[in-house]
This record gives structure tokens, C-alpha cells and sequence, in this order.
């Protein structure tokens, strides 16, 4: 689960990375994720090439190790699945530590956990390196929907309020010796949902009353922020097209 | 669960990724229709209480405990339109922000989780409505079938998914089986859930709640006698 | 000819859609300059009021003017412009995601850019202390500083008068006593609704109380304060230990 909070996402620094224009960084994960999934079954080798990509962006972005492997816990679940693809797979088996596995099943657990992973550490480095309303302006620049740029930007906006809310009311259940053990308890977890549902409701309710005392009329101004020039493109594209050659070259390794 | 990179190949995400991008421009419309101009506080400020309650962890079973996915609730409480817009940015920020979920699996993440469990869920919650007495009650039950069949329903379009573009070689009736079994265990964690909160709103803002609208009483109207 | 009141509320009824009525004829008049405190119990109907003066709420009998124009559908642009509304909560207020695209909300909306929305925001930050704090995101502002953003954000509009709803809660004293200070120095008409007697009586001269819908007493503060049968009568009590007659009488 998306655990944490906001704030502690981006990391301060001041490097290349963190200059790049967000919408260039955007594309540039984009690109280069396309890029490790459409990596051909057989080959191994590319992914060497991926993970030294997202390492070399890392240490100029200087980002430490540690905080990538906490920030990877979201990938848990997952793993899950993946290490049970090899029991629930058909073909030919192996023994691994006395299981019966399939090999295919092996092979593509492995595959899957190696693309799954990169994915994570690209996106961790994207929001460790962009600040939250950089991301929103890179979105807006990239022709999202206005509607739905403002949107997340409300949302990014009271999130923390409402998580607020929500530890405060976790604190009332527990100052009085609540602890979620059985389904019974649900009904007081499912009252406190209640209560923040109709807090976010009449919040925002209170926010759009705010924003006519102010003169609103349908339309929200767009965020401000610099249009990208071609040099930030030509230095964001390094790490896409070093995957995307790579991509490419064991495609053609396969092809002959 | 929110299916990461590499999960599904790149044409189905493709796919995938078009229809969601087909389903939120409807729903863009649709939630705009019913908001007006309050559109983008209220489905920010309701993303927010959905992001919030995701984290709510409640015991499914011995030792495991799962978390709300929240489309039929969202669904039932501002709507289908936009609970389906609500759930997906939940779901952008939560990719973007918290790599929580691919990017390429965006598209995917977004039929699974936003229009299959708000369009399923808000679907069974009106027949339910339709076939319960017509009283405020009702809706109780009827939310929590939506919700209770809503997260088996995500969990087979997930195989579905996995069968035409998964990576791997798998039986696919045995994973149906499986799927399915583990999920409406899951699915009535989210149904009790789901019923009991919005029980808790309907007892203290049932004007909040848009599937209790068909419950409204009409304003009453006295002749004068004629004289 | 002098100009007209900042504020002239006359004879004002209103009923929400579900039957409850909240204002049986409120009379107010409010002076160029003047700084006028709201007193009055829960539900007398102090919100309702407040969100009549720019129009937010409207179709119940009575007028509403505000520096001689009428609060009406055709002119609600120019009557947000003039009427400043700081709201209870500065996080309902502070929407966007930083200082600066929030106080620029308001002018923008007015239709300033560039340069002139710029000066805009710089002159209503630096009024509230906070000049240093456009770029920075207000949930990472202490709650006192985001009530004086909160403020800013409507100066921004430079309006005729400010409306303010308890501006003094949950204010450690500190920032309620700096808030007093930003107040007291801005050269604009304020109304202040509050519960926090004597935050009333240090910057408002004038009170009035509004209970059951109408206004029931407009008098000096410190003598409002002082009558102890009208304050029993409107369930209005002084904090433990703070006596009016013991404060050097304000000159006003």
C-alpha cells in the first residue's frame, strides 16, 4: 500500500536531474518503461543495461541506495504473485529446495519481477527528483485533461488534511482500547470512514464557497511554469534511448 | 493489488490503456454534467477520502488482512461518473507519486480497479435497489452485493487480462477457480465494509449519498379545498 | 458628498430550501473604515449572514448594498471584488498549491497578469507579514501563519470590506496577538464575526449582537460587554477572569 506521506517523497537537491523540466522527465520514464517491457522472453542480457541506466541516474541524482529499497515495499504484493507462477505453471518441472516448478514458470517469474522492479525504481526516482506540483505542471504541459489536472491537484492538495483527519480519529478509537481484531470491530472502523467521507464532502463544499468569495467562474488558472527547451529533451532522452537500444538490439539478436 | 510493469504485455496494455482513457473521458463529462463548477474540489476533496480509506487495513482472515479498494463505495456514494474519475486519479498519483502500480500498467490498473469495480458494483447496488423495498434502508444491502461482487468481477477481468497477455504459461480454469475463491473472501471484507459506512452516512447526510437519491420524498403538495 | 457605507444591510429574511429560516430582518449599517464585531450564540445565524453580503446566498426578501452597489446576479463580479470573506478554516481557503498561485486566485480572477498581478500579491503579503512565503506550500505553514495568508488572500482583491469568521480560533496567543496587530493596521472597513469577546473588544470600537435571526443590540463593545443582562440574555459570557471594566476603555 501507498503508505507515507506526501512530502517526504521528493528529495532536495540540486543536480541535472532534478533541473530537467518535469514533462521531459515524464516522457522520459515513460519511454524507457515501454521500453524493459518490451523486452523479447528470451533475452537476459538488456536487463544488465536497464538496471545500469537507473543506476547512473540515481547516483547523479543523488539519491541514496537505502532510500529506494524502503521506498520499494510497494512492490510486495506483487512479489507474491511472482514467486507463485512457477508452482501453479505447466511444463516440464524442476526441484527447487524439494517444490516441483515449472521451468518455464521459473523463467518468466523471473522475467516478471525483473521488469516489475525496474518500473518501481524508475517511477521512485522520477518523484524523488520532481516536486509534487512540477509533476501536475509536467501533466499539464503533456496535454492531460485540465479537468483532470486540477483535480489531482485538489486531491495532492488535502490529502495530508484529510490523512490528518483520519490519524486523529484513529487516536480517538484507540485512546479508548480499540485495536481492529475481528470482522465485528469493522462496524467502527466503517463509522470512522463515514464521518471522514462526509468531512471530505462538506470540505469540499466549504473550498468551492472559498473559491466564489474569490470571484471563481468555472475556470481555474492553469499552473505556471517554463516551456522545455531542446537541450533539456536531448539530455532527458539519454535513459530512454540507452533501454530502447537495448530493447531493440536483442530483438534483433532474436530476429536472426 | 495494483498490477505493476511487465505484468501484462505491451499490446494488451495498449488496449487497455485506450479504453481507460476512453472510460475517463466519459466520465470526465458525465461527473461535470452532475458538478458543474464544484467538480474539481469535490472529486479532488473525494479522491482524497478514497486515497485515505485505501489505507484502512481490516482482518480478512486468520493473520491476513486486506484493504478497501473502494470503486463500488465511491460509486454508490458521488456516483458513477465520478467515482469511476475519483478512483482512477487515485490510482495516476498513485502510480506516478508512490510508484505504486506501473506506468505502463496504468491503462490496466484503471479498468481493473476504477471502471470494473465502480461500474459493476454501482450496476448490482441498483438491480439490488430495484428488487429491496423501496425504503433508505435498502440501500445498505444493496451497496454491499455491489461491493461484494465487484472485487471477484476485477479479479476475473484480471485472468482475462493475463490469460490474452500475461507472460507466462498457466492453467488458465484452475487460476479462474482460484481467483475467484480468494477473491469473494476479499470481496466480503469490501461488502461489509462498504454497507456499514454507507450506513453511517445515511443515518446522519443521506442528502450526501447518490444512490439514496431514489429514496427522496417528493415536496408535498395541498390543495386548497375548492370552494 | 460623502461616500456611502461601506456596508447597508436592510430588513434581510432568508429560509433555506429545507424550511429552516435563519434571518427574520437583519438592519446593519457599517461606516467607511469602521471595525465592527458579530457577537451572538450558535445558529443565531451569523454564517447565514455573512454568506449573503457577496451574494453567495440570495433569494429571501431585503437588500443588500456594499458601497452603494446592490448585491444582485448582474454585478456579482464587482461584489466579490469588494467584499473580502476570510473563512473560518484557512485550509478551506488555501487551495492551491502554493502561497503564491493562492493569493493570485482572487486577482487573477479579475482578470490582472503579469507584472500588475505580481505587485498584487508581494503588497497583500508583506501587509500580513509573509512576504517571504510565496513559493512555499501552505500545508507546510503553521496554523497561524495560514490564517494570515488566508487574509492576504483576499486583500489581494483590495476590497472595500473585509468579512472575517472567527479569526481568532485555534490561534496559540501569539499568533492571535500578531494577527491583532495586522488587523488593526489595515486601512479598510472590517466585520468580524466572533465568539472571542474580548478579541472583539480589542479591535472593534462597535458590536452588534445577531440572535434569532435578527439584530438584537448595536452598541459601543466595551458598553455591550459591560451590561451583563443583555450578555446573559444571549448566552454570551466573558472568559473566566477577564473583566471588560478592568481594560483601559478603547478610543475609537
Amino acid at each position: 500500500m501507498s503508505g507515507g506521506h506526501t512530502h517526504q517523497l521528493y528529495v532536495e537537491h540540486e543536480t541535472l536531474v532534478h533541473r530537467l523540466p518535469p514533462q521531459c522527465k515524464l516522457i522520459a520514464v515513460l519511454t524507457f518503461v515501454i521500453a524493459v517491457v518490451s523486452t523479447p522472453r528470451s533475452a537476459v542480457w538488456p536487463y544488465a543495461v536497464y538496471a545500469g541506466a537507473l543506476a547512473a541516474v540515481a547516483v547523479l541524482a543523488r539519491i541514496p541506495a537505502p532510500l529506494i529499497l524502503r521506498r520499494m515495499v510497494v512492490e510486495v504484493p506483487f512479489v507474491v504473485f511472482a514467486l507463485l507462477l512457477p508452482v501453479i505453471s505447466r511444463g516440464p518441472r524442476v526441484d527447487v529446495l524439494g517444490v516441483s516448478m515449472s521451468e518455464s514458470g521459473l523463467a518468466a517469474a523471473g522475467i516478471l519481477l525483473a521488469k516489475g522492479t525496474l518500473g518501481v525504481v524508475a517511477s521512485i526516482l522520477l518523484a524523488a527528483t520532481t516536486r509534487p506540483r512540477d509533476l501536475l505542471l509536467g501533466l499539464q504541459h503533456l496535454r492531460m485533461p485540465q479537468l483532470l489536472v486540477q483535480i489531482m491537484t485538489f486531491m495532492f492538495r488535502y490529502v495530508e488534511v484529510v490523512l490528518a483527519e483520519m490519524g486523529r480519529m484513529r487516536v480517538a478509537r484507540e485512546s479508548r482500547g480499540f485495536r481492529a481484531r475481528n470482522l465485528g470491530q469493522l462496524r467502527v472502523l466503517a463509522h470512522s470512514a463515514g464521518a471522514l467521507f462526509i468531512r471530505c464532502f462538506e470540505r469540499g463544499e466549504r473550498v468551492h464557497l472559498a473559491m466564489l468569495s474569490r470571484g471563481y467562474s468555472g475556470r481555474l488558472p492553469t499552473l505556471d511554469g517554463a516551456q522545455a527547451r531542446s537541450t533539456d529533451w536531448a539530455v532527458a532522452a539519454c535513459l530512454p534511448a540507452a533501454a530502447v537500444l537495448a530493447s531493440a538490439a536483442a530483438w534483433f539478436a532474436v530476429g536472426r | 493489488m495494483h498490477v505493476p510493469d511487465g505484468f501484462i504485455n505491451a499490446p494488451v496494455s495498449l488496449a487497455t490503456g485506450l479504453v481507460a482513457v476512453a472510460g475517463l473521458a466519459v466520465c470526465l463529462r458525465g461527473a461535470q454534467r452532475e458538478l458543474d463548477d464544484k467538480t474539481a474540489p469535490l472529486a479532488g476533496l473525494v479522491a482524497a477520502f478514497i486515497f485515505a480509506v485505501q489505507m484502512l487495513n481490516f482482518p480478512v482472515a486468520v493473520g491476513t488482512s486486506g484493504h478497501l479498494m473502494g470503486g463500488a463505495l465511491a460509486a454508490v456514494l458521488v456516483g458513477p461518473y465520478t467515482g469511476v474519475l475519483c478512483v482512477s486519479v487515485v490510482l495516476l498519483v498513485q502510480a506516478l507519486f508512490f510508484a505504486d502500480g506501473g506506468l505502463t500498467a496504468l491503462g490496466t490498473n484503471i479498468v481493473l480497479m476504477a471502471l470494473v469495480t465502480a461500474v459493476v458494483g454501482y450496476t448490482i447496488t441498483v438491480l439490488a435497489q430495484a428488487v429491496l423495498p423501496n425504503v433508505r434502508g435498502s440501500l445498505v444491502p444493496a451497496a454491499a452485493l455491489g461491493a461484494l461482487v465487484s472485487v471477484p468481477a476485477a479479479a476475473l477481468v484480471f485472468v482475462l487480462l493475463f490469460a490474452l497477455g500475461g507472460n507466462a504459461d498457466i492453467p488458465l480454469g484452475e487460476v479462474v477457480a482460484g481467483m475467484t475463491g480468494v477473491h469473494v473472501l476479499i470481496g466480503i471484507g469490501e461488502a461489509t465494509i462498504t454497507g456499514l459506512t454507507v450506513g453511517s452516512i445515511l443515518a446522519v447526510r443521506p442528502d450526501l449519498v447518490y444512490a439514496a437519491r431514489r429514496y427522496r420524498q417528493d415536496l408535498a403538495i395541498h390543495h386548497a379545498p375548492a370552494r | 458628498m460623502s461616500s456611502p457605507p461601506s456596508l447597508v444591510v436592510e430588513g434581510l429574511a432568508f429560509a433555506y430550501p429545507d424550511g429552516h429560516q435563519a434571518l427574520y430582518g437583519v438592519d446593519l449599517t457599517v461606516g467607511r473604515g469602521e471595525r465592527v464585531a458579530v457577537l451572538g450564540p450558535n445558529g443565531a445565524g451569523k454564517t447565514t449572514l455573512v454568506l449573503h453580503l457577496n451574494g453567495i446566498l440570495t433569494g429571501g426578501r431585503g437588500r443588500v448594498e456594499v458601497a452603494g452597489l446592490p448585491v444582485a446576479k448582474t454585478n456579482l463580479a464587482e461584489i466579490r471584488r469588494r467584499v473580502g470573506i476570510v473563512f473560518q478554516d484557512p485550509d478551506d481557503q488555501l487551495f492551491m498549491p502554493t502561497v503564491r498561485e493562492d493569493v493570485a486566485f482572487g486577482p487573477a480572477n479579475l482578470g490582472l497578469r503579469g507584472p500588475e498581478l505580481a505587485d498584487r500579491i508581494e503588497e497583500a503579503l508583506a501587509l500580513v507579514g509573509m512576504a517571504g512565503y510565496a513559493d512555499r506550500p501552505p500545508h507546510h505553514l503553521s496554523y497561524g501563519q495560514r490564517r494570515r495568508v488566508a487574509v492576504a488572500t483576499v486583500l489581494a482583491m483590495r476590497p472595500e470590506i473585509l468579512v472575517l469568521d472567527e479569526p481568532s480560533s485555534n490561534l496559540d496567543p501569539a499568533s492571535r496577538r500578531e494577527l491583532a496587530d495586522i488587523l488593526l493596521a489595515l486601512p479598510v472597513t472590517i466585520l468580524m464575526v466572533t465568539h472571542d469577546l474580548p478579541y472583539a473588544l480589542q479591535l472593534c470600537p462597535r458590536a452588534v449582537i445577531l440572535d434569532d435571526g435578527v439584530i438584537v443590540r448595536d452598541a459601543p463593545t466595551y458598553d455591550l460587554l459591560c451590561d451583563d443582562a443583555t450578555m446573559a440574555a444571549h448566552r454570551l459570557e466573558l472568559p473566566f477572569g477577564f473583566d471588560p471594566r478592568t481594560v483601559a476603555r478603547p478610543t475609537g
